[in-house]
């Protein structure tokens, strides 16, 4: 059982990498240990996808401390508007 | 060496990585065994090296103990990638020296051309826009996927 559910998440999300749009999922049943996110934000711009995961690990790095597991994807704007069209 | 040796037996010491030299799992162990601490850099360095591809899961590719870890087993099989898999519940210096190496938290951690490429995730989605047989054939790999997709091509410009 950890101390974080899916709101609290998505507003560090948004407040520490302004993201243009955020979504996390619970998805442990509530018990807040797994969870996985869609995360789209001018941050990611020019970055691999390893250097966007490691950016979001570290915006969340307290958290993922009690977090079991945490999957993540996320885009640029400009790449969110491509997966949208599919 | 001897203490070298009685810890071969031992289960926490299989090891997965059938090509790995025996200096190397010699110097492995022996760190292992003296200190109990993380596996260091320089072993680390070696590890990752001991093939094209390189998995760090928990369990073995017959007998993968996460899904995540079972993700990446499926992902290399569909793309018919030969690769050495170390399995982390083996050992805990292990698991903590590989995570310590590429300061990322989760395992299962893929390496290609010992370059860390990801954990589950960017597998997954570097298989699902097709990265994945980029970066596998800047490694010399020619994913099956690949050829059967140009297979698939040759037969429709015979039709």
């Amino acid at each position: 059982m950890s101390k974080y559910d899916s709101k609290y998440l998505e507003e560090k999300l948004k407040r520490e990498l302004q993201t243009e749009y955020v979504s996390v999922t619970d998805e442990s049943d509530g018990c807040g240990g797994k969870f996985s996110a869609v995360i789209v934000s001018p941050a990611f711009s020019g970055k691999t996808l390893l250097q966007k995961h490691r950016l979001v690990n570290s915006t969340l790095a307290e958290e993922l401390k009690e977090i079991h597991a945490f999957s993540q994807k996320s885009y640029t704007p400009e790449e969110w508007e491509k997966v949208k069209a599919q | 060496m001897n203490r070298i040796c009685q810890s071969l037996r031992h289960p926490r010491y299989q090891i997965l990585a059938t090509t790995a030299p025996q200096s190397l799992l010699t110097r492995f162990l022996a760190a292992d065994a003296a200190t109990g601490a993380a596996v260091d850099k320089a072993t680390m360095d070696k590890l990752v090296r001991t093939n094209k591809v390189v998995v760090f899961m928990k369990g073995n590719p017959q007998a993968p103990r996460c899904g995540f870890s079972n993700a990446v087993v499926q992902i290399m099989r569909m793309h018919g990638v030969q690769y050495d898999a170390h399995d982390v519940l083996q050992n805990e210096s292990l698991r903590q020296g590989v995570k310590d190496y590429t300061d990322w938290p989760t395992i299962p951690q893929v390496f290609i051309n010992g370059e860390f490429v990801g954990g589950c995730d960017i597998l997954l989605q570097m298989h699902q826009s097709g990265d994945l047989i980029e970066e596998l054939k800047k490694a010399g790999i020619i994913s099956e996927l690949l050829k059967a997709e140009e297979a698939k091509q040759q037969d429709d410009k015979a039709k």
